[in-house]
């Protein structure tokens, strides 16, 4: 090798140097490649993700190596005369129809891992995924008893997204509430959207599909390993689209179906509390709890405000009924303020805002009943 | 000489009435790069918020709209301009031509530009802020639910759409009409081939733009539900219509970028490009394919299987004049005799960096993969190798390559070389590990990042910064060279330089082939 080339070799080797110990270095800590996941599919796809990577790999060593020896042996610098050629459609010709053939290799397991993921027949449950501005909802359909449906939030505090607290392990991947399913079942996702297009990815399930509003597509899984996957939205969904993450629990059979048990009792309870009428004691019992939960982080520990307006001596909350009401149900569009009426039973919607108008110095003295609250929806 | 030989004329006036192409493309090269120094600022700003996890410096709202105005200045700023700064400047000479056909048109065209911007770029400082609904501004999110400065960036759209059908008839009037005797189709020029190729490209699917934007406004404003389906109407609708627009879109970024590197590295390889003829029909074969594979963007949104595979074939199809093309690139290097000044570095670059993204593109057209890159940084990495490495790197290489033609100076060869490998380096190590945080599971447009992610973000942070800081050093040297360069007087700046641009004199006069040049017939093209 000439001086020249020498000096070239290192100069290149100097970044791919840095380049391949950084990703050594990373690859012992972070994953750098495409997981096989839980499901047949995943690895079907991880296996057809490593066939064209590697077809790729073989094809660019062949490019560059060819590339790189011009660059070494045929500079200007060894005296070389340069040749004239400048055509031949022979090589044209092979080198459109060599690839062409590598591609149809490509295709044909592509097509059949494809029709794979296509195959909805004989799913053995349903649930249905709704995205919300920004959290996703669940129902579990076509169970004997209640149907199941709840809302799954992000659980990460504020304090550790703005860096007050230390991070946990698994931040911004955890939720209040993970949609459970149980292993080697074919279960089909229902998937749509309330109001901007979602995409719910598992990447770990080998899902990833768009949740449109209006639309409801398909989309189904089989988990073979119980364990916890999380994911997260992938589509572009305003504000909050980095903070709506999934988390799915994979049980056994048997943990399933007390899960499933456990829920549709808590619905049944929920509608049979529904019917009742509550003492002024029970609902702000009830709704102290509610408020903690679900209304605190904005509107304050004592109702005196925050990221919400105050509650205490708020003319809403201590004004006419219905138009307090209306808030809590519908929310105030274009602000912080969510529309709540969808996102919790009705028992606990007539619980906290007769909490909100009979604390923090509140003293209205009327009730909210949960049967004022289904009437309020109904219109 | 004759009186009608005049110069420029002076002061401002000469900017804001010429309708010479030279004024013109000069204009335009300048402009492309203010957006491109804004645009790259916006990245900064994502950058630093990605840095690190947690909230650090913006809020989620402003980080979206940083992406978003951050992709909008760079494809529609920074690198069309630029292109068409460069086919200003150079199809006319390539070609023996006075001037573009339509000069006045021509002066319009850019003079539609700066102010668009500024609107733009005003809607930052709005009620309800800048648009934050990506680049690809995707219904609902864009009608229903955007803040209200979505109709000045919509008033944009329609505006840069003119401004790039009315330069994309010039060139192709001034192609078609003002070729010097003897100068064939088939003896033009790769460059000029690719833009003529790229602007019927351009009056092909801008209007389609056009139409996707006047539907927002319709929803938006006069109570249609094109894109709502509370309405009858359908999102998905939305983005076939987008992505018919912006599949061709990117080739209308990278053809010139081909034309490009088919000049520069003949020249430095002494020897002329390998297949001419297969890389005029290459060109050709990706213009039309681009029409046809729009829905490989739109895997995810719920397509029938059918079409799903019609789009997965006719994407992998691509592969193919993709690879003719890089085939015959590194063939025409094959026994030439190579020297690496700046332009043929960074043609370099481009070759080994724009085949790793067509791998990835390769990569991404197949459906049952794409499930798990869609949307993820790996998708990321995949158009920022294409179009960083493929498009700025190749007019990195334009500038360095043409500008001793442009102003009679020569720039400063190790501080271009040095502008090179500070590039090539910050690009890498910045969007390199990008390819595995989105194979680990990292969505795109996000503002904040779960811990496993965080090691390849830092990385992809500095990476961005290196990068960012080498541009201001490219900015420096062209000054500085048009300022105080070395004066260079052979015509033929370059030793292996082929073609007409090469035969006025140096610095070329501000009015080149008043009368047409004589092409040998016999000259193989140029
Ligand atoms: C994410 C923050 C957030 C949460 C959680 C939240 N609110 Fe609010 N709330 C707001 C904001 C912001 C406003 C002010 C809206 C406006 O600008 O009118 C508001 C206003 C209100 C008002 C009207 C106050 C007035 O005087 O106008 C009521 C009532 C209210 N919220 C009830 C609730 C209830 C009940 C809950 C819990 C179930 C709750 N909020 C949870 C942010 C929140
Ligand atoms: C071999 C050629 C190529 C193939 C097969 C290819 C394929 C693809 C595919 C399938 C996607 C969609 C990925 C997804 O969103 O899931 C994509 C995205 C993209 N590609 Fe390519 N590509 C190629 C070359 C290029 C070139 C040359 C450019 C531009 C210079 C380009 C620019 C883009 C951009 C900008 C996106 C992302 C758009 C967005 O969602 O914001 N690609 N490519
Ligand atoms: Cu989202
Ligand atoms: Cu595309």
């Amino acid at each position: 090798m000439s001086f020249e080339a020498k000096r070239l070799w290192k100069l290149a080797l100097g970044p791919v140097l840095i380049l391949m110990s950084a990703a050594v270095v990373g690859a012992e800590v972070n994953q750098v490649n495409m997981s096989q996941g839980a499901t047949e599919v995943g690895r079907d796809i991880y296996n057809l993700h490593m066939l064209i990577l590697g077809i790729c790999t073989v094809i660019g060593i062949g490019v560059f190596g060819v590339m790189f020896y011009s660059i070494i042996y045929h500079r200007k610098s060894k005296g070389v005369t340069p040749a004239t050629f400048h055509e031949s459609t022979k090589v044209e010709i092979a080198w459109t129809v060599v690839p062409f053939l590598i591609l149809i290799s490509m295709a044909v397991p592509a097509t059949s891992t494809l029709l794979d993921i296509y195959d909805y027949e004989d799913a053995e449950m349903d649930i249905m995924i709704t995205g919300y501005q920004w959290k996703w909802k669940y129902e579990y359909l076509n169970e004997n008893g209640e149907n199941v449906s709840f809302f799954s939030n992000l659980r990460t505090p504020q304090s550790e997204i703005y860096n007050t607290e230390d991070k946990g392990q698994h931040y911004l991947l955890e939720v209040d509430e993970p949609v459970v399913i149980p292993v080697d079942t074919k279960v089909r996702l229902l998937v749509t959207a309330n109001d901007v297009i979602h995409s719910w990815w598992v990447p770990e399930l080998a899902v990833k599909k768009d949740a449109i509003p209006g639309f409801i597509n398909e989309a189904w899984t089989r988990a073979s390993e119980t364990g916890i996957y999380r994911g997260q939205c992938a589509e572009l969904c305003g504000k909050d689209h980095g903070f709506m993450p999934i988390v799915v629990n994979v049980v056994s059979r048997d943990e399933y179906n007390d899960w499933l048990g456990a829920k549709q009792a808590e619905a049944a309870e929920i509608k049979a509390l529904m019917a009742q009428t509550f003492t002024m004691d029970e609902l702000m019992e009830r709704g102290e709890a509610v408020y903690q939960r679900a209304c605190l982080a904005c509107h304050g520990a004592k109702g005196e405000g925050g990221l919400g307006k105050a509650i205490a001596g708020s003319p809403l909350a201590t004004g006419e009924l219905g138009a307090h009401l209306d808030v809590g149900i519908n929310g105030v569009p274009g602000t912080a303020m969510q529309a709540f009426g969808g996102q919790m039973n009705d028992v606990d919607m007539a619980a906290v805002i007769t909490y909100q108008r009979n604390a923090f110095g509140n003293n209205m003295g009327d009730m909210v009943q949960p049967i004022d609250v289904f009437n309020y929806k109904k219109g | 000489m004759g009186d009608h030989h005049h110069g420029p004329a002076k002061g401002l006036s000469r900017w804001l009435f010429t309708t010479n192409h030279k004024d013109i493309g000069t204009m335009y090269l300048w402009f492309s790069f203010a957006m491109f120094i804004l645009g790259g600022f916006f990245a900064m700003v994502i950058r630093a918020e990605l840095f690190q996890p947690g909230m650090q410096l913006v809020e989620p709202a402003f980080f979206n709209q940083m992406t978003t105005l951050h992709g909008l200045v760079m494809v529609f700023g920074a690198i069309m301009p630029s292109f068409v700064g460069l086919a200003n400047w150079l199809i006319p000479m390539m070609i023996g031509a006075p001037d573009m056909a339509l000069p006045r048109m021509n002066n319009w065209s850019f003079w539609i530009l700066p102010p668009t911007f500024l609107l733009l770029a005003s809607t930052l400082f709005m009620e309800g802020g800048a648009p934050a609904f990506g680049w690809t501004f995707y219904a609902p999110l864009s009608t229903t639910y955007a803040p209200p400065s979505v109709t000045f960036f919509i008033f944009s759209v329609h505006v840069l759409g003119l401004s790039s059908i009315m330069g994309s008839i010039n060139i192709i009037a001034t192609v078609m009409n003002m070729r010097a005797p003897g100068m064939t189709y088939m003896k033009m020029p790769l460059f000029v081939w690719t833009w003529l190729i790229t602007a019927f490209l351009l009056v092909a699917v801008m209007p389609v733009l056009a139409g996707a934007v006047t539907m927002m406004l319709m929803d938006i404003h006069f109570g249609t539900s094109f894109f709502s389906a509370a309405g009858g109407g359908d999102p998905v609708l939305f983005q076939h219509v987008f992505w018919f627009f912006g599949h061709p879109e990117v080739y209308i970024i990278i053809l010139p970028a081909f034309g490009v590197v088919s000049q520069i590295i003949p020249a430095f390889s002494r020897k002329p490009l390998f297949g001419y003829d297969s890389m005029v029909y290459a060109t050709a074969s990706i213009a039309f394919l681009s029409f046809i594979v729009w829905a490989h963007h739109m895997y995810t949104v719920g397509m029938p299987v059918a079409g799903e595979l019609f789009f997965m074939y006719a994407t992998m199809l691509i592969a193919v004049p993709t690879g003719v093309k890089v085939f015959n690139w590194v063939t025409t290097m094959w026994r030439g005799a190579l020297t690496f000044e700046t332009p043929m570095l960074f043609c370099i670059g481009f070759l080994v960096l724009f085949t790793i993204g067509g791998f990835t593109g390769l990569m991404l057209s197949i459906a049952p993969s794409d499930f798990q890159y869609h949307d993820s940084y790996f998708v990321v990495a995949h158009f920022h190798y294409v179009m960083v490495a493929g498009a700025v790197f190749s007019m990195s290489a334009a500038v360095y390559y043409w500008l001793p033609k442009w102003c009679g100076k020569m720039y400063n060869e190790a501080m271009g070389k040095t502008h090179f490998w500070i590039s090539f380096i910050g690009f890498n190590l910045t969007f390199f590990p990008q390819h595995f945080v989105g194979l680990a599971g990292m969505p795109r447009r996000i503002p904040d990042y779960a811990l496993q992610f965080a090691d390849f973000n830092m990385m992809s942070s500095i990476g961005a910064f290196i990068y960012g800081a080498s541009q201001i050093l490219f900015l420096y040297n062209v000054i500085a060279t048009i300022v105080a360069g070395k004066p260079v007087s052979d015509d033929k700046v370059w030793e292996g330089a082929e073609g007409l641009e090469w035969t006025v004199p140096t610095p070329a006069p501000y009015h080149t082939f008043e009368t047409p040049p004589r092409i040998d017939p016999d000259h193989v093209h140029s």
